[in-house]
């Protein structure tokens, strides 16, 4: 067509950039502002899980298990307590049931918040990333009075919870859902509904259902798609089939279902059943009882191997644990959430603007911990 | 005045004194307005920002001298170049960039006395030479070499420009009122009053000029590269955009300018339509120094504005930054000087 022919101009976002969410390096292919191609480089965060693993006791790798989704460290080492139980056959008193959930869910909704605010940020909105790290800061508050860290907690252990929950702990987190809860609405008028907030988001990034589950994207990402796939309900674990909870599922309010608005509205409405969750098993918390059950001293589950996974707050995450009967495990592997929600980033940015790709990275809610493992 | 300045000698020496008072009160606006700017981010995001509790250098009562102590640093920090960087250009770009924002605040009447040259086309002029700050900033995108600056500069110049249009054409219809391109002339020509209450200022005098006030004042947001339209630096995808190699005092010098064209920008629109140094009660308070006072606090509430806008909303993207410019606010500059024509036919 035209007689000046252009270059392809090769671009790299990160390792050290302000919207890739840790240190993800991403190899664009941009002509002027388009985007045509990506090419995730990973690997920057690589701490060799898998390997350490195999070289320390099961007890010893719940702090490992934290540091990979440091973002949710509750529920990843919630996944990987439940898989070695299953393996020894060991039931938990209800009491640590319950604070187990309670935990999981408040890390949820701190872990949604992060998400919402930095897909936020990204998009040029400063001040709702701070409101949400506001409130978030009220999770991590709850969160050291129980277990003294605000970031990894190393608090499920095998058979039971690193400490009781301390005196007040079921007040304070009645006070911070009820302070909470009319605080997300306050969110959605800043951002959520605001008028160029949706004009970035609807119709950006689509992620048809098919694809999403072609490629196994899982979590708040497949149910933006509105595919109604929840591990807490589908193949309830812990206590979770004793709670009434919804599944909310993208509906293409704004534009068509799946873009970044309706994956950002999955979230927003997931913190609103969290809080439901953490309301109703606050309520039915035994108040007295043992948070350890009596188990071996060593931990060691009998020879086999099991898949286990849970619902984290990026998605479909197991644990694939091969014991050989020796106190230390034959094989680890994590299968990651925001791994696979990475892989889907260039199939649906293509064609994108460059400011889109960041949106659309923002709305998959990647962690880089759990990604290089 | 001419007789003032008859010998060259004189005209040195005046031109020096008006130079220099401007470049301190620039460097006073930008300190003064970055400290306010964080003070009022902090009260919007629920922090209190600074307050001078560092060690070392204290940053005075409630932070107040923080962005002091911030030039200081930027003064004394090192002077980077990059070895790829078209050394030349790189260093002029932040001056080309500065001067344009200098020579506009000469032509702005602070009140009825205090203005540095008195152009009898002086919006013509500003509107001229504030597009000189495009050229500034293409030259630093395109002379760091690094291809997040080359983004931002492109980016700048076509927003720049897009803006500029809309802006021009809601200033023309200003002009159509008030007859005149003289800013003086334009500020002297909303005295008095409507029905007796209402100051007569541009704004008030019909509801074309209404809309107009609008549109300029979102062309002129789009022109500082404000959020939320400042995706020329937008930090979350260019990283810093065309200053993204610049440190120190070269870096200081973007900053000063951005500021000092806020004002420039807020301090058109007040002149074009809220009655610059005029008082909004007419006839009380209405002395060359409360007339100073009125300049400025109406465009410390202008800047004010902006500074809300940044805090709270998200930012646009290239091409819907576009459309904002070519389809919404051209086609309704454009209906606003038909309109104006219209009322000054049929009103008078």
């Amino acid at each position: 067509m035209s007689i000046i022919r252009g270059e392809e101009m090769v671009l790299n976002i990160g390792p050290q950039h302000p919207s890739t969410h840790g240190v993800l390096r991403l190899k664009v292919k941009t002509d002027g502002e388009i985007v045509s191609e990506i090419t995730p480089v990973i690997g920057y965060l690589h701490r060799c899980f898998e390997k350490h693993c195999e070289n320390i006791t099961y007890e010893q790798v719940i702090p490992y298990t934290d540091r990979c989704d440091y973002i949710a460290a509750m529920n990843n080492s919630f996944g990987y307590v439940i898989a070695i139980e299953e393996m020894m056959d060991i039931h938990v008193p209800e009491r640590v049931e319950y604070i187990r959930v309670i935990m999981a869910e408040l890390n949820r909704i701190a872990s949604h918040l992060l998400a919402l605010g930095t897909n936020g940020l990204d998009i040029g909105a400063f001040t709702p990333f701070l409101y949400m790290f506001r409130d978030r800061e009220y999770i991590l508050d709850l969160f050291e009075t129980v277990c003294g860290a605000r970031l990894l907690y190393n608090y499920m252990w095998v058979g039971g919870l690193s400490h009781d929950l301390p005196v007040g702990f079921v007040e304070a987190a009645y006070k911070f859902l009820d302070n909470f809860e009319p605080q997300i609405d306050e969110y959605n008028n800043l951002l959520m509904y605001n008028k160029i907030f949706v004009e970035r988001t609807a119709d950006v990034g689509v992620l048809p259902a098919d694809v999403a589950i072609n490629y196994g994207v899982s979590g708040p990402n497949l149910r933006g798609s509105g595919v109604k796939w929840d591990l807490r309900k589908n193949e309830p674990y812990s206590i979770y089939d004793r709670f009434e909870f919804d599944i909310p599922v993208g509906e293409g309010i704004m534009g068509s279902v799946g873009d970044c608005w309706d994956r950002y509205w999955v979230r927003i409405q997931e913190m609103r059943e969290s809080v439901k969750i953490v309301r109703q098993a606050l309520k039915q918390l035994p108040s007295e009882g043992d948070i350890h059950e009596a188990i071996p001293r060593k931990i060691r589950p009998p020879k086999g191997s099991i898949y286990k996974r849970t619902e984290s707050p990026r998605g479909d995450l197991g644990y694939y644990i091969v014991s050989d009967g020796k106190p230390k495990p034959f094989r680890v592997k994590m299968r990651s959430p925001a791994f696979t929600a990475m892989s889907v980033l260039d199939e649906i940015s293509r064609g994108w603007m460059l400011s889109d790709v960041l949106a659309i990275l923002g709305s998959l809610d990647i962690v880089l911990g759990e990604i290089d493992r | 005045m001419n007789g003032l300045f008859e010998s060259g000698f004189m005209l040195i020496v005046g031109l020096t004194i008006a130079g220099l008072v401007i470049f301190g009160l620039m460097a006073a606006i930008a300190i003064i307005a970055v400290y306010i700017e964080r003070k009022v981010s902090a009260f919007m995001q629920d922090r209190i920002g600074p307050m001078g509790q560092g060690a070392g250098l204290h940053a005075g009562k409630w932070g107040l001298l923080q962005t002091v102590a911030d030039s200081l640093k930027l003064l004394l920090k090192e002077d980077i170049i990059p070895k790829a960087a078209d050394r030349k250009l790189f260093i002029l770009a932040p001056y080309i960039i500065f001067i344009a924002a200098f020579i506009a605040i000469a032509a702005l009447p602070f009140n009825q006395v205090l203005i540095a040259v008195n152009l009898n086309i002086g919006v013509f002029y500003i509107l001229a030479v504030s597009s000189l700050g495009i050229i500034g900033l293409i030259l630093a995108g395109w002379a760091s070499d690094n291809k997040w600056s080359l983004y931002g500069g492109m980016r700048s110049a076509a927003q720049i420009i897009s803006y500029e249009i809309p802006a021009a054409l809601s200033i023309v219809s200003v002009i159509m009122l008030t007859g005149t391109l003289s800013m003086q002339g334009i500020i002297q020509s909303q005295a008095g009053t409507i029905l007796g209450f209402i100051p007569n200022w541009t704004i008030f005098n019909n509801p074309f000029s209404f809309i107009a006030f609008f549109v300029f004042f979102i062309a002129g947001v789009a022109e500082t590269n404000r959020t939320p339209f400042d995706i020329p630096e937008a930090e979350s995808e260019l990283v810093a955009g065309f200053h993204t190699e610049y440190s120190g005092m070269r870096w200081a010098f973007f900053f000063l300018s951005e500021y000092a064209n806020m004002f420039v920008v807020c301090g058109v629109t007040v002149t074009a339509f809220l009655g610059g140094w005029l008082s909004p009660i007419s006839g009380v308070m209405d002395s060359p120094t409360w007339g100073l006072f009125w300049f400025m606090s109406k465009i410390g509430v202008l800047i004010f504005i902006m500074m809300w806008f940044r805090w709270t909303f998200p930012r646009l993207r290239v091409d819907q930054l576009m459309n904002v410019s070519w389809k919404y606010l051209l086609p309704i500059a454009l209906f606003n000087i038909f309109g104006v024509g219209l009322w000054i036919l049929l009103v008078g």
